[in-house]
């Protein structure tokens, strides 16, 4: 099932060669042109880079919500080239917890609700999803707003259900995209804070961020630039 | 499978909370559509069961004769030459043909007059045999008779009348029992036809004419040359082969060939009601298709409804399918968004129509010249198969359109979208 790098600890993320093409008919865009990434359990890595440098398109990649055109994916373990749709699904749905800048919560149902989702479509009993969305909740501080709607919470609380919805399914990396983007700058601290303790606790983190202050909060800084890696060093937190 | 409709019904109970003033719309317009299509198929239905019994009211399973000329040389004798039965041959028409419901002849005396007190009235008198009461549907009202085997042995001088005629002579009186003059001669009125709207005639309208015994009428006015013949058959599939063994009856005795259809004139009222048949069921697909296109057009604000929801929800949906929603979890409720909208306005529909053709019950159609002849709206079975079906197609339809859309959402691309 899973790999092990040089150092004995487990990669969780193997890429090489990836390139990918975004044809629009006329002009073929080559967003990605051969990158290679590996990502160990327990690292936080900070993707930084310009916009139009291929990072979205990266973070895409890595979340499975798109596949490459050429190169090989592995996460963790398993390979992500040629599946179907639905096959891709299931792998987001059990591997990746998705963290996004503008939160993605569903408005009309409640915090809790949308911290269950991921685990009704990974086929859990009602009883168990409402039993792991309320721990969860209650793990980033959320534990009395159980029952609001989103629109009654503030950009943080918002923010923290998005990251108790990314971890309900216990992935194997929690992919964050400008998590603290949006946010004013002390809840942008709060968040950064739930982010370094998830790190601490033993997860896997890659952020996709403009943020100076939360990529040095990371172990591994990466820099991407015109569709390659061009830095690849230590940050802070490592 | 059982994740599968837990997972979609969980998420299709979150969704269809939301639209609710568009639903309303949407449900209101494919009830509109459901009491067009009903409506219009109840019209054609009685409309076409109206025709049948009208057309009924002459007589079923019947064929007039009339007596012509030959167009073909029999036996040594030239074409051209005229049929002339004479009222006693009906009788071998019965008795070569058992096979008949019934055989009647008919003599007529046109425009004859018909005097009660100072009033005199000319009118169609019909002298014919009493089978004739059965076969075409002269019922007396209450309180009078049909002629009987004795009034024609006896050569009585009874007289049934039409009940326009019975109005004409008599106007408000009650004619059971009175005596009119027929030519000078007095006849006592045995009976008044029921009232019934009749769409084919020969002479006339039955309403209009005055019926005596067949043996009075020779002795009244000393001829016996029929005008018709008529032959009921009792099934309508008999028909064809009865009018051969007819000809051939009496081709032999008044020297015609039975294969040369001109001797008698002949109407056949089964192929008649066949093209009637024909003409009402198309109607009724034609008044169908137009109650369909109604329907489709609360189809299409149904699927523009579902068009918009998806819009509205494309960033939903991205989510959705980002946090591991199958393709099939996206589509289906949707769809079944989409066909609780039509089957909620088909119901609503279907009540309203029934309730609106119900109120139809009670206005009175038979004393309205129009509504006599177009009948009574009325929902058959097949009605509400075709209809249940049409609105089915629609919902699906118009739900899987825009769900397909939805499931060619790119998560990635919505997800960051601002």
């Amino acid at each position: 099932m899973t790999a092990s790098n040089g150092n004995g600890s487990t990669s969780i993320i193997r890429m090489s060669e990836i390139r990918k093409v975004y044809d629009t008919g006329k002009v073929k865009v080559e967003a990605l042109k051969g990158v290679d990434l590996n990502v160990n359990k327990g690292e936080m890595v900070a993707i930084v880079g310009p916009s139009g440098s291929g990072k979205s398109t990266l973070m895409n990649l890595l979340g499975c919500l798109d596949t490459a055109t050429s190169g090989t994916y592995e996460l963790g373990g398993e390979n992500v080239a040629g599946v179907t749709r639905d096959q891709l699904a299931e792998i987001r749905n059990r591997r990746v917890g998705f963290v996004f800048q503008n939160f993605n919560l569903l408005p009309h149902i409640s915090a809790a609700e949308n911290v269950e989702l991921p685990l009704l479509f990974g086929g859990f009993s009602p009883k168990d999803r409402r039993e792991r969305a309320k721990e969860l909740l209650t793990r980033v501080g959320l534990g009395d707003r159980l029952e609001h709607k989103p629109t009654e919470l503030s950009g943080g609380q918002m923010q923290r259900v998005a990251i108790a919805r990314s971890l309900a399914m216990n992935p194997d990396i929690v992919l964050a995209d400008e998590p603290t983007g949006n946010l004013d700058s002390s809840s942008g601290t709060d968040i950064m804070s739930i982010f370094t303790e998830l790190w601490k606790s033993g997860r896997t983190l890659v952020i996709i961020t403009h943020d100076p202050a939360l990529a040095r909060r990371a172990n591994r800084i990466i820099e991407v630039r015109d569709g390659r890696i061009t830095s690849d060093h230590a940050g802070d937190g490592g | 499978m059982k994740n599968d409709l837990h997972v979609i019904f969980s998420l299709f109970k979150s969704a269809s909370q939301l639209q609710k003033k568009r639903a309303y719309l949407t449900i209101a317009a494919i009830a509109w559509g459901t009491v067009a299509i009903l409506l219009l198929l109840a019209f054609g239905e009685g409309l076409k069961r109206q025709l049948d019994k009208n057309r009924r009211a002459m007589g079923e399973n019947i064929a007039v004769m009339w007596p012509g000329e030959t167009t073909k040389p029999y036996k040594g004798m030239p074409p051209g030459r005229a049929i002339r039965p004479r009222a006693d041959d009906i009788e071998l028409v019965r008795a070569r043909m058992p096979e008949l419901q019934s055989a009647h002849a008919e003599l007529t005396s046109w425009r004859t007059a018909l005097s009660y007190g100072p009033k005199t009235v000319n009118a169609r008198v019909i002298g014919t045999n009493h089978s004739y009461g059965e076969s075409r549907k002269h019922y007396p009202q209450a309180g009078g008779r049909w002629l009987t085997p004795i009034d024609e042995e006896k050569r009585r001088r009874v007289i049934f009348l039409g009940d326009e005629l019975a109005k004409d002579v008599f106007g408000e009186e009650a004619p059971v029992g009175k005596t009119v003059l027929l030519n000078n001669a007095p006849y006592t009125v045995i009976g008044v036809m029921q009232k019934k709207i009749q769409m084919g005639t020969y002479g006339g309208p039955d309403k209009d004419h005055a019926v005596i015994p067949i043996s009075t009428f020779k002795a009244q006015f000393g001829r016996d040359r029929v005008n018709v013949l008529v032959i009921q058959v009792k099934e309508p599939e008999e028909m064809a082969g009865a009018i051969k063994r007819f000809h051939q009856t009496l081709g032999p005795k008044f020297g015609y060939d039975p294969t040369d259809d001109r001797a008698f004139g002949t109407w056949d009222t089964v192929k008649g009601a066949e093209v009637n048949r024909k003409v009402s069921t198309g109607i009724q697909i034609f008044l169908g298709i137009v109650g369909a296109l109604t329907l489709i057009i609360g189809g299409v604000g149904v699927a523009n409804i579902m068009y918009a929801v998806v819009k509205e929800r494309t960033r939903e949906i991205g989510v959705k399918m980002a946090l591991g929603a199958k393709t099939r979890w996206i589509i289906v409720p949707f769809v079944l968004e989409g066909l609780v909208y039509t089957f909620t306005g088909g119901a609503v529909g279907i009540v309203i129509a029934t309730l609106i053709v119900a109120a139809t019950g009670f206005v009175d159609i038979e004393s309205n010249k129009v509504l006599s002849f177009l009948g009574r709206p009325t929902l058959s079975p097949a009605i509400g198969v075709v209809t249940s079906a049409i609105l089915g197609i629609i919902g699906l339809l118009a739900g899987y359109f825009p769900a397909r859309r939805a499931s060619r959402i790119d998560p990635a691309a919505t997800l960051r979208y601002e």
